[in-house]
Protein backbone atom coordinates (compact mmCIF):
# COMPACT_ATOMS: atom_id res chain seq x y z
CA UNK A 1 0.00 0.00 0.00
CA UNK A 2 2.76 2.58 0.89
CA UNK A 3 4.28 1.96 -2.53
CA UNK A 4 1.36 3.15 -4.54
CA UNK A 5 -0.11 6.29 -2.21
CA UNK A 6 -1.61 7.65 -4.71
CA UNK A 7 -4.04 5.09 -5.63
CA UNK A 8 -7.57 4.94 -4.58
CA UNK A 9 -8.71 1.95 -2.58
CA UNK A 10 -11.90 0.49 -1.13
CA UNK A 11 -13.31 1.85 1.82
CA UNK A 12 -14.58 -0.70 4.71
CA UNK A 13 -16.25 0.27 7.52
CA UNK A 14 -17.09 4.42 8.83
CA UNK A 15 -15.07 6.91 7.00
CA UNK A 16 -11.80 8.59 8.99
CA UNK A 17 -12.71 9.98 11.37
CA UNK A 18 -16.52 8.95 11.88
CA UNK A 19 -17.44 6.55 13.66
CA UNK A 20 -20.36 3.27 13.65
CA UNK A 21 -23.49 4.42 15.22
CA UNK A 22 -25.98 1.75 13.85
CA UNK A 23 -24.83 -1.52 12.23
CA UNK A 24 -27.07 -2.94 9.10
CA UNK A 25 -29.11 -4.73 11.24
CA UNK A 26 -30.34 -1.63 13.15
CA UNK A 27 -30.39 0.45 10.44
CA UNK A 28 -32.78 -2.38 8.70
CA UNK A 29 -35.07 -2.88 11.42
CA UNK A 30 -35.31 0.61 11.62
CA UNK A 31 -36.83 1.58 8.60
CA UNK A 32 -38.77 -2.03 8.19
CA UNK A 33 -40.83 -0.48 11.01
CA UNK A 34 -40.75 3.14 9.48
CA UNK A 35 -42.06 1.66 6.27
CA UNK A 36 -44.76 -0.12 7.75
CA UNK A 37 -45.56 2.64 10.56
CA UNK A 38 -46.17 5.07 7.43
CA UNK A 39 -48.13 2.49 5.66
CA UNK A 40 -50.28 2.05 8.29
CA UNK A 41 -50.61 5.62 9.78
CA UNK A 42 -51.22 7.23 6.11
CA UNK A 43 -53.77 4.22 5.40
CA UNK A 44 -55.52 4.69 9.26
CA UNK A 45 -55.77 8.41 8.40
CA UNK A 46 -57.57 7.43 5.89
CA UNK A 47 -60.24 5.83 7.16
CA UNK A 48 -60.34 8.45 10.18
CA UNK A 49 -61.51 11.56 8.54
CA UNK A 50 -63.41 11.58 5.00
CA UNK A 51 -60.82 15.08 4.70
CA UNK A 52 -57.96 12.48 4.21
CA UNK A 53 -59.99 9.97 2.62
CA UNK A 54 -57.95 10.84 -0.60
CA UNK A 55 -55.36 8.79 0.70
CA UNK A 56 -57.11 5.81 0.46
CA UNK A 57 -57.17 6.37 -3.10
CA UNK A 58 -53.30 6.88 -3.67
CA UNK A 59 -52.40 4.02 -1.45
CA UNK A 60 -54.61 1.33 -3.75
CA UNK A 61 -58.41 2.13 -3.25
CA UNK A 62 -60.81 1.73 -0.10
CA UNK A 63 -60.80 -1.65 -0.31
CA UNK A 64 -57.16 -2.51 -0.97
CA UNK A 65 -56.58 -0.40 2.13
CA UNK A 66 -58.85 -1.93 4.07
CA UNK A 67 -57.00 -5.44 3.79
CA UNK A 68 -53.66 -4.34 3.98
CA UNK A 69 -53.67 -1.44 6.80
CA UNK A 70 -53.93 -4.33 9.72
CA UNK A 71 -51.29 -6.50 7.96
CA UNK A 72 -48.92 -3.20 7.81
CA UNK A 73 -50.02 -3.12 11.07
CA UNK A 74 -49.00 -6.20 12.69
CA UNK A 75 -45.85 -5.58 10.83
CA UNK A 76 -44.89 -2.27 12.53
CA UNK A 77 -45.55 -3.77 16.17
CA UNK A 78 -43.30 -6.51 15.47
CA UNK A 79 -40.66 -3.67 14.51
CA UNK A 80 -41.36 -2.13 18.02
CA UNK A 81 -40.81 -5.82 19.28
CA UNK A 82 -37.70 -6.11 17.37
CA UNK A 83 -36.34 -2.59 18.73
CA UNK A 84 -37.60 -3.75 22.13
CA UNK A 85 -35.26 -7.04 21.79
CA UNK A 86 -32.51 -5.14 19.85
CA UNK A 87 -32.56 -1.49 21.97
CA UNK A 88 -33.15 -2.37 25.38
CA UNK A 89 -30.28 -1.74 27.31
CA UNK A 90 -29.79 1.56 25.79
CA UNK A 91 -33.60 2.72 26.22
CA UNK A 92 -33.59 2.41 29.86
CA UNK A 93 -34.81 5.55 31.79
CA UNK A 94 -32.57 6.86 34.46
CA UNK A 95 -32.23 9.68 37.13
CA UNK A 96 -30.33 11.89 34.37
CA UNK A 97 -32.96 11.52 31.67
CA UNK A 98 -35.11 12.72 34.74
CA UNK A 99 -33.14 15.73 34.97
CA UNK A 100 -32.74 16.55 31.29
CA UNK A 101 -36.66 15.82 30.87
CA UNK A 102 -36.96 18.52 33.66
CA UNK A 103 -35.13 21.03 31.29
CA UNK A 104 -36.61 20.32 27.90
CA UNK A 105 -37.28 23.58 27.52
CA UNK A 106 -33.45 24.16 26.76
CA UNK A 107 -33.47 21.24 24.30
CA UNK A 108 -36.51 22.71 22.80
CA UNK A 109 -34.34 26.46 22.33
CA UNK A 110 -31.23 24.94 21.26
CA UNK A 111 -29.24 25.51 24.48
CA UNK A 112 -27.70 22.14 24.92
CA UNK A 113 -25.02 23.00 27.26
CA UNK A 114 -27.30 23.65 29.88
CA UNK A 115 -28.13 19.94 29.76
CA UNK A 116 -26.69 17.12 31.56
CA UNK A 117 -24.98 15.17 29.33
CA UNK A 118 -26.85 11.81 27.72
CA UNK A 119 -25.95 8.58 26.71
CA UNK A 120 -26.39 6.71 23.28
CA UNK A 121 -29.80 7.70 23.52
CA UNK A 122 -31.08 11.38 25.05
CA UNK A 123 -34.11 11.09 27.18
CA UNK A 124 -36.54 12.67 24.35
CA UNK A 125 -35.49 9.99 22.05
CA UNK A 126 -36.37 7.44 24.81
CA UNK A 127 -39.70 8.76 25.66
CA UNK A 128 -40.10 8.76 22.03
CA UNK A 129 -39.63 4.91 21.83
CA UNK A 130 -41.78 4.10 24.84
CA UNK A 131 -44.80 6.17 23.65
CA UNK A 132 -44.49 4.29 20.47
CA UNK A 133 -44.16 0.84 22.50
CA UNK A 134 -47.26 1.66 24.45
CA UNK A 135 -49.31 2.78 21.72
CA UNK A 136 -47.75 0.08 19.88
CA UNK A 137 -49.63 -2.84 22.62
CA UNK A 138 -52.84 -0.63 22.33
CA UNK A 139 -52.95 -0.56 18.81
CA UNK A 140 -52.24 -3.93 18.38
CA UNK A 141 -55.03 -4.80 21.43
CA UNK A 142 -57.48 -2.99 19.89
CA UNK A 143 -56.64 -3.77 15.99
CA UNK A 144 -57.85 -7.57 15.92
CA UNK A 145 -61.26 -6.54 16.95
CA UNK A 146 -61.67 -4.06 14.53
CA UNK A 147 -59.91 -6.41 11.65
CA UNK A 148 -62.77 -9.29 12.91
CA UNK A 149 -65.57 -7.43 14.12
CA UNK A 150 -67.75 -9.82 12.81
CA UNK A 151 -66.89 -12.23 15.31
CA UNK A 152 -68.05 -10.17 18.31
CA UNK A 153 -71.41 -11.59 19.67
CA UNK A 154 -74.50 -8.97 19.73
CA UNK A 155 -73.87 -8.82 23.27
CA UNK A 156 -70.52 -7.15 22.96
CA UNK A 157 -70.85 -4.97 20.26
CA UNK A 158 -70.84 -2.16 22.60
CA UNK A 159 -66.84 -3.06 22.78
CA UNK A 160 -66.50 -1.99 18.85
CA UNK A 161 -66.82 1.72 19.66
CA UNK A 162 -64.51 1.51 22.77
CA UNK A 163 -61.64 -0.33 20.47
CA UNK A 164 -62.39 1.79 17.42
CA UNK A 165 -62.14 4.73 19.64
CA UNK A 166 -58.84 3.45 21.64
CA UNK A 167 -57.41 2.71 18.56
CA UNK A 168 -57.68 6.00 16.94
CA UNK A 169 -56.66 7.92 19.87
CA UNK A 170 -52.95 5.70 20.37
CA UNK A 171 -52.59 6.15 16.40
CA UNK A 172 -52.81 9.64 16.51
CA UNK A 173 -50.14 10.12 19.68
CA UNK A 174 -47.86 7.96 17.07
CA UNK A 175 -48.44 10.20 14.27
CA UNK A 176 -47.88 13.45 16.41
CA UNK A 177 -44.22 11.63 18.10
CA UNK A 178 -43.41 10.59 14.29
CA UNK A 179 -43.70 14.19 13.40
CA UNK A 180 -41.26 15.58 15.67
CA UNK A 181 -39.06 12.11 14.75
CA UNK A 182 -39.06 12.94 11.57
CA UNK A 183 -38.49 16.37 11.73
CA UNK A 184 -35.48 16.30 14.18
CA UNK A 185 -34.05 13.48 11.92
CA UNK A 186 -33.87 15.21 8.41
CA UNK A 187 -33.85 18.77 10.02
CA UNK A 188 -33.03 19.76 13.13
CA UNK A 189 -30.38 17.22 14.19
CA UNK A 190 -28.27 17.38 10.80
CA UNK A 191 -25.83 14.22 10.55
CA UNK A 192 -28.79 12.23 12.05
CA UNK A 193 -30.50 10.42 9.30
CA UNK A 194 -27.12 9.66 8.06
CA UNK A 195 -26.79 7.96 11.54
CA UNK A 196 -29.68 5.72 10.28
CA UNK A 197 -28.80 5.38 6.40
CA UNK A 198 -25.07 4.80 6.47
CA UNK A 199 -24.44 4.10 9.90
CA UNK A 200 -22.26 6.74 10.71
CA UNK A 201 -21.63 10.09 12.57
CA UNK A 202 -18.76 12.97 12.71
CA UNK A 203 -17.21 12.78 16.51
CA UNK A 204 -18.57 16.14 16.77
CA UNK A 205 -22.08 14.81 16.57
CA UNK A 206 -21.01 12.42 19.13
CA UNK A 207 -19.59 14.73 21.11
CA UNK A 208 -22.69 16.94 21.25
CA UNK A 209 -25.37 14.69 21.07
CA UNK A 210 -24.41 11.39 23.07
CA UNK A 211 -21.08 12.68 25.05
CA UNK A 212 -21.71 9.65 27.50
CA UNK A 213 -22.18 7.05 24.98
CA UNK A 214 -18.64 9.01 22.93
CA UNK A 215 -16.95 8.66 26.25
CA UNK A 216 -17.86 5.06 26.61
CA UNK A 217 -17.22 3.54 22.46
CA UNK A 218 -14.05 5.76 22.53
CA UNK A 219 -12.25 4.88 26.03
CA UNK A 220 -10.07 2.09 24.40
CA UNK A 221 -8.85 4.74 21.59
CA UNK A 222 -5.10 5.71 21.94
CA UNK A 223 -4.20 8.78 22.57
CA UNK A 224 -1.41 10.53 20.81
CA UNK B 1 -91.68 12.64 -8.85
CA UNK B 2 -88.94 9.48 -8.62
CA UNK B 3 -85.43 11.51 -8.85
CA UNK B 4 -87.44 13.49 -6.15
CA UNK B 5 -88.11 10.89 -4.27
CA UNK B 6 -84.60 9.54 -4.57
CA UNK B 7 -82.76 12.98 -3.49
CA UNK B 8 -79.35 12.52 -1.44
CA UNK B 9 -79.76 14.38 2.12
CA UNK B 10 -76.44 12.74 3.57
CA UNK B 11 -73.39 10.94 2.25
CA UNK B 12 -70.86 8.94 4.02
CA UNK B 13 -67.00 10.02 4.18
CA UNK B 14 -67.59 12.96 2.59
CA UNK B 15 -65.91 16.10 2.77
CA UNK B 16 -68.22 18.97 2.23
CA UNK B 17 -71.39 19.78 1.47
CA UNK B 18 -74.09 17.39 -0.56
CA UNK B 19 -74.67 18.19 -4.11
CA UNK B 20 -78.00 19.86 -4.48
CA UNK B 21 -79.08 19.12 -0.82
CA UNK B 22 -82.27 20.67 0.45
CA UNK B 23 -82.99 21.90 -2.65
CA UNK B 24 -86.68 20.58 -2.64
CA UNK B 25 -88.88 19.47 -0.13
CA UNK B 26 -90.86 16.32 -0.56
CA UNK B 27 -92.26 13.68 1.79
CA UNK B 28 -90.44 11.15 3.87
CA UNK B 29 -91.62 8.05 3.83
CA UNK B 30 -92.42 5.07 6.30
CA UNK B 31 -93.21 1.69 6.95
CA UNK B 32 -95.35 0.75 9.77
CA UNK B 33 -95.75 -2.80 11.16
CA UNK B 34 -98.67 -3.53 13.43
CA UNK B 35 -97.21 -6.35 15.82
CA UNK B 36 -100.79 -7.12 16.90
CA UNK B 37 -101.75 -8.19 13.51
CA UNK B 38 -98.53 -10.35 12.49
CA UNK B 39 -99.55 -14.11 12.19
CA UNK B 40 -96.12 -14.87 11.33
CA UNK B 41 -96.48 -15.82 8.26
CA UNK B 42 -93.27 -14.91 7.00
CA UNK B 43 -94.52 -14.13 3.62
CA UNK B 44 -92.67 -10.37 3.68
CA UNK B 45 -89.23 -12.89 4.15
CA UNK B 46 -89.94 -14.68 0.90
CA UNK B 47 -90.93 -11.30 -0.96
CA UNK B 48 -87.85 -9.74 0.50
CA UNK B 49 -85.68 -12.96 -1.29
CA UNK B 50 -87.68 -13.08 -4.07
CA UNK B 51 -87.27 -9.11 -4.97
CA UNK B 52 -83.74 -8.83 -3.94
CA UNK B 53 -82.39 -12.08 -5.96
CA UNK B 54 -81.49 -13.86 -2.83
CA UNK B 55 -81.97 -17.55 -2.84
CA UNK B 56 -83.48 -19.14 0.27
CA UNK B 57 -81.69 -19.50 3.08
CA UNK B 58 -80.68 -22.53 5.14
CA UNK B 59 -82.48 -22.34 8.29
CA UNK B 60 -81.70 -22.96 11.79
CA UNK B 61 -84.01 -24.26 13.87
CA UNK B 62 -84.08 -23.02 17.67
CA UNK B 63 -87.24 -24.72 19.10
CA UNK B 64 -89.65 -21.61 17.81
CA UNK B 65 -90.96 -20.56 14.49
CA UNK B 66 -88.25 -18.77 14.02
CA UNK B 67 -86.62 -18.75 10.40
CA UNK B 68 -82.81 -18.50 11.54
CA UNK B 69 -81.26 -16.58 14.77
CA UNK B 70 -80.68 -13.37 13.30
CA UNK B 71 -80.76 -11.73 9.74
CA UNK B 72 -77.67 -12.07 7.58
CA UNK B 73 -76.16 -10.00 4.16
CA UNK B 74 -78.64 -11.54 1.94
CA UNK B 75 -81.38 -12.29 4.63
CA UNK B 76 -82.49 -8.89 5.30
CA UNK B 77 -85.75 -9.89 7.07
CA UNK B 78 -86.57 -11.66 9.48
CA UNK B 79 -89.74 -12.42 11.94
CA UNK B 80 -88.84 -12.94 15.46
CA UNK B 81 -90.71 -15.43 17.53
CA UNK B 82 -90.84 -14.84 21.33
CA UNK B 83 -92.75 -16.71 23.69
CA UNK B 84 -94.60 -14.36 26.02
CA UNK B 85 -96.60 -15.37 29.08
CA UNK B 86 -98.97 -12.23 30.17
CA UNK B 87 -99.63 -11.39 33.90
CA UNK B 88 -103.03 -13.49 33.77
CA UNK B 89 -100.94 -16.58 32.61
CA UNK B 90 -101.97 -16.76 28.90
CA UNK B 91 -99.19 -17.82 26.66
CA UNK B 92 -98.66 -16.23 23.15
CA UNK B 93 -96.46 -15.25 20.44
CA UNK B 94 -94.60 -11.75 20.00
CA UNK B 95 -93.86 -11.76 16.43
CA UNK B 96 -91.83 -8.83 14.97
CA UNK B 97 -90.76 -8.45 11.56
CA UNK B 98 -87.11 -7.16 12.30
CA UNK B 99 -85.11 -5.39 9.62
CA UNK B 100 -83.22 -1.95 9.18
CA UNK B 101 -85.16 0.83 10.99
CA UNK B 102 -83.76 3.62 8.44
CA UNK B 103 -82.96 6.11 10.87
CA UNK B 104 -83.40 9.93 10.29
CA UNK B 105 -80.18 10.36 12.00
CA UNK B 106 -78.39 6.86 11.20
CA UNK B 107 -75.47 5.68 13.13
CA UNK B 108 -73.86 3.37 9.97
CA UNK B 109 -73.65 6.33 8.30
CA UNK B 110 -71.98 8.54 10.43
CA UNK B 111 -69.43 5.76 11.96
CA UNK B 112 -68.53 4.94 7.60
CA UNK B 113 -65.25 6.25 6.27
CA UNK B 114 -66.19 5.35 2.54
CA UNK B 115 -67.03 8.73 0.29
CA UNK B 116 -70.75 7.46 -0.56
CA UNK B 117 -70.76 4.10 0.63
CA UNK B 118 -73.87 5.09 2.40
CA UNK B 119 -76.02 7.46 1.40
CA UNK B 120 -79.40 8.72 3.22
CA UNK B 121 -82.35 9.87 0.90
CA UNK B 122 -84.79 13.22 1.47
CA UNK B 123 -87.45 10.74 1.94
CA UNK B 124 -85.49 8.79 4.49
CA UNK B 125 -84.40 6.11 3.01
CA UNK B 126 -80.60 4.89 4.07
CA UNK B 127 -79.15 2.85 1.47
CA UNK B 128 -76.02 1.23 1.28
CA UNK B 129 -73.96 1.63 -2.09
CA UNK B 130 -71.47 -1.53 -2.20
CA UNK B 131 -69.93 -0.13 -4.84
CA UNK B 132 -67.72 2.07 -2.53
CA UNK B 133 -67.93 -0.07 0.54
CA UNK B 134 -64.63 -1.06 1.83
CA UNK B 135 -65.97 -3.43 3.97
CA UNK B 136 -64.37 -2.05 7.52
CA UNK B 137 -68.08 -2.87 8.91
CA UNK B 138 -67.90 0.50 11.02
CA UNK B 139 -71.54 0.82 10.03
CA UNK B 140 -71.72 -2.65 12.55
CA UNK B 141 -70.03 -0.71 15.37
CA UNK B 142 -72.56 2.64 14.67
CA UNK B 143 -76.01 0.63 14.32
CA UNK B 144 -77.54 0.80 17.08
CA UNK B 145 -80.09 -1.76 15.74
CA UNK B 146 -77.81 -4.81 14.79
CA UNK B 147 -78.45 -4.83 11.15
CA UNK B 148 -75.74 -4.06 8.68
CA UNK B 149 -74.46 -7.78 8.28
CA UNK B 150 -70.96 -8.52 6.41
CA UNK B 151 -70.38 -11.02 3.32
CA UNK B 152 -67.16 -12.35 3.65
CA UNK B 153 -66.76 -13.37 0.09
CA UNK B 154 -67.51 -9.71 -1.43
CA UNK B 155 -66.32 -8.18 1.84
CA UNK B 156 -68.85 -5.97 1.90
CA UNK B 157 -71.60 -5.12 4.10
CA UNK B 158 -75.54 -5.44 3.19
CA UNK B 159 -78.44 -4.53 4.86
CA UNK B 160 -82.69 -3.86 3.93
CA UNK B 161 -82.78 -0.91 1.10
CA UNK B 162 -86.61 -0.02 2.26
CA UNK B 163 -86.83 -0.98 -1.48
CA UNK B 164 -85.58 1.98 -2.79
CA UNK B 165 -85.42 0.43 -6.13
CA UNK B 166 -89.52 0.42 -6.00
CA UNK B 167 -89.97 3.50 -4.41
CA UNK B 168 -87.76 5.39 -6.74
CA UNK B 169 -90.90 3.67 -9.29
CA UNK B 170 -93.47 4.41 -7.00
CA UNK B 171 -94.06 0.89 -5.84
CA UNK B 172 -94.14 0.27 -2.34
CA UNK B 173 -91.56 -2.33 -0.87
CA UNK B 174 -91.92 -6.13 -1.31
CA UNK B 175 -92.73 -6.91 2.07
CA UNK B 176 -95.40 -4.29 2.29
CA UNK B 177 -96.85 -5.77 -1.17
CA UNK B 178 -96.80 -9.48 0.21
CA UNK B 179 -98.37 -9.04 3.71
CA UNK B 180 -101.86 -10.78 3.79
CA UNK B 181 -103.44 -9.35 7.16
CA UNK B 182 -102.76 -5.98 6.33
CA UNK B 183 -100.58 -5.35 9.41
CA UNK B 184 -97.75 -3.76 7.36
CA UNK B 185 -98.32 -0.21 5.59
CA UNK B 186 -96.23 2.12 3.62
CA UNK B 187 -97.24 5.96 3.14
CA UNK B 188 -95.56 9.16 4.40
CA UNK B 189 -93.98 9.04 7.97
CA UNK B 190 -97.22 11.58 8.71
CA UNK B 191 -99.86 9.75 7.68
CA UNK B 192 -97.96 5.84 9.21
CA UNK B 193 -97.46 8.00 12.19
CA UNK B 194 -101.45 8.80 12.71
CA UNK B 195 -102.86 5.26 11.74
CA UNK B 196 -100.26 3.84 13.98
CA UNK B 197 -101.33 6.19 17.13
CA UNK B 198 -105.03 5.80 16.67
CA UNK B 199 -104.19 2.10 16.35
CA UNK B 200 -102.66 2.21 19.14
CA UNK B 201 -105.26 3.88 21.31
CA UNK B 202 -107.93 1.65 19.80
CA UNK B 203 -106.35 -1.47 21.36
CA UNK B 204 -105.73 0.59 24.59
CA UNK B 205 -109.76 1.52 24.50
CA UNK B 206 -110.70 -1.94 23.73
CA UNK B 207 -108.53 -4.69 24.32
CA UNK B 208 -106.56 -5.78 27.15
CA UNK B 209 -103.40 -4.04 25.67
CA UNK B 210 -103.48 -1.15 28.25
CA UNK B 211 -100.07 -0.43 27.62
CA UNK B 212 -100.00 -0.47 23.85
CA UNK B 213 -98.02 2.24 21.79
CA UNK B 214 -95.72 3.41 18.93
CA UNK B 215 -92.29 2.90 18.60
CA UNK B 216 -90.61 5.70 16.85
CA UNK B 217 -87.43 5.93 19.18
CA UNK B 218 -86.11 9.38 18.73
CA UNK B 219 -82.66 8.77 20.26
CA UNK B 220 -81.72 8.26 16.42
CA UNK B 221 -84.12 11.39 15.54
CA UNK B 222 -86.88 8.61 15.19
CA UNK B 223 -87.22 6.03 11.99
CA UNK B 224 -88.76 4.96 8.96
CA UNK B 225 -90.07 2.07 10.54
CA UNK B 226 -91.86 2.22 12.78
CA UNK B 227 -93.94 -0.47 14.89
CA UNK B 228 -96.97 -0.69 17.04
CA UNK B 229 -96.69 -3.02 19.82
CA UNK B 230 -98.50 -4.03 22.26
CA UNK B 231 -96.62 -2.89 25.04
CA UNK B 232 -94.10 0.03 24.54
CA UNK B 233 -92.61 -0.05 27.99
CA UNK B 234 -90.90 -3.45 27.01
CA UNK B 235 -89.79 -3.74 23.68
CA UNK B 236 -87.21 -5.88 24.88
CA UNK B 237 -89.13 -8.62 24.86
CA UNK B 238 -89.78 -8.81 21.01
CA UNK B 239 -86.49 -10.05 20.12
CA UNK B 240 -84.12 -7.08 21.93
CA UNK B 241 -85.33 -4.08 20.70
CA UNK B 242 -84.06 -1.67 22.62
CA UNK B 243 -85.83 0.49 24.61
CA UNK B 244 -83.55 3.63 23.76
CA UNK B 245 -81.67 3.15 20.64
CA UNK B 246 -79.09 5.95 20.46
CA UNK B 247 -75.92 5.86 18.46
CA UNK B 248 -73.32 4.80 21.21
CA UNK B 249 -71.60 8.53 22.53
CA UNK B 250 -68.16 6.69 22.24
CA UNK B 251 -68.89 6.90 18.72
CA UNK B 252 -70.08 10.37 18.15
CA UNK B 253 -67.01 11.48 20.28
CA UNK B 254 -65.01 9.72 17.91
CA UNK B 255 -66.12 11.04 14.83
CA UNK B 256 -67.11 14.31 16.40
CA UNK B 257 -63.95 15.75 18.66
CA UNK B 258 -61.41 13.66 18.10
CA UNK B 259 -61.84 13.86 14.42
CA UNK B 260 -61.02 17.90 15.01
CA UNK B 261 -58.86 17.08 17.55
CA UNK B 262 -56.76 15.16 15.40
CA UNK B 263 -57.06 16.92 12.48
CA UNK B 264 -56.27 19.82 14.42
CA UNK B 265 -53.56 18.85 15.82
CA UNK B 266 -51.83 17.60 12.98
CA UNK B 267 -52.07 21.03 11.20
CA UNK B 268 -50.83 22.58 14.80
CA UNK B 269 -48.34 20.01 14.48
CA UNK B 270 -47.05 21.09 11.16
CA UNK B 271 -47.30 24.65 12.11
CA UNK B 272 -44.99 24.41 15.28
CA UNK B 273 -42.68 22.62 13.26
CA UNK B 274 -42.25 25.31 11.22
CA UNK B 275 -42.38 27.60 13.38
CA UNK B 276 -39.48 25.83 15.57
CA UNK B 277 -37.55 25.57 11.99
CA UNK B 278 -37.03 29.00 11.72
CA UNK B 279 -36.88 30.42 14.60
CA UNK B 280 -34.78 27.71 16.54
CA UNK B 281 -33.13 25.86 13.34
CA UNK B 282 -30.56 23.05 13.16
CA UNK B 283 -28.68 21.85 16.75
CA UNK B 284 -24.56 22.11 14.36
CA UNK B 285 -22.57 20.66 15.89
CA UNK B 286 -18.71 22.55 15.75
CA UNK B 287 -15.90 20.54 17.36
CA UNK B 288 -13.17 22.71 19.13
CA UNK B 289 -10.23 22.76 17.32
CA UNK B 290 -7.96 21.99 20.05
CA UNK B 291 -9.83 19.05 21.37
CA UNK B 292 -10.08 17.88 18.34
CA UNK B 293 -6.48 17.96 16.91
CA UNK B 294 -5.80 16.22 20.30
CA UNK B 295 -7.93 13.30 19.49
CA UNK B 296 -7.05 13.20 16.13
CA UNK B 297 -3.75 13.45 14.76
Amino acid sequence: MSDTPSHAFLRHGPPVDRIQRFTWVERIMHWYTAATYIYAALSGLALFTPYLFWLAVVLGGGPAVRFWHPIFGIGFVIGIFWMYHSWLQDLKIDANDRKWLDNVKYYITNQDERLPPQDKYDAGQKIYYWGMFGCAIVLLLTGPVMWFPELMPRSLHWVLAVVTFLHSVAALVTIGGAMIHIYMSISNIPGSLKAMTEGHVSRGWAMLHAPKWYARITAGEKRP
Amino acid sequence: MASKLLQIKAISGHAGTVPGGNMSRDYDVCKLVDTTTCIGCKACEVACLEWNGYPFHPTTFDNTYQTMPDTAWNYWNLIRFNEHTAPDGTFGWLMRKDQCMHCADPGCLASCPADGAIVQYANGIVDFNQEHCIGCQYCVTGCPFNIPKFNPETKKVFKCTLCSDRVSAGLEPACIKACPTGCLHFGSKDDMKDIAERRAKQLRAHTAHKDAGVYDPQGVGGTHVIYVLHDINNPEKYGGLPKNPTVDPIVRLWKGPLKWVGGFGMILGALGIAFHYLRYGPKEAEIHGGDDHERHT
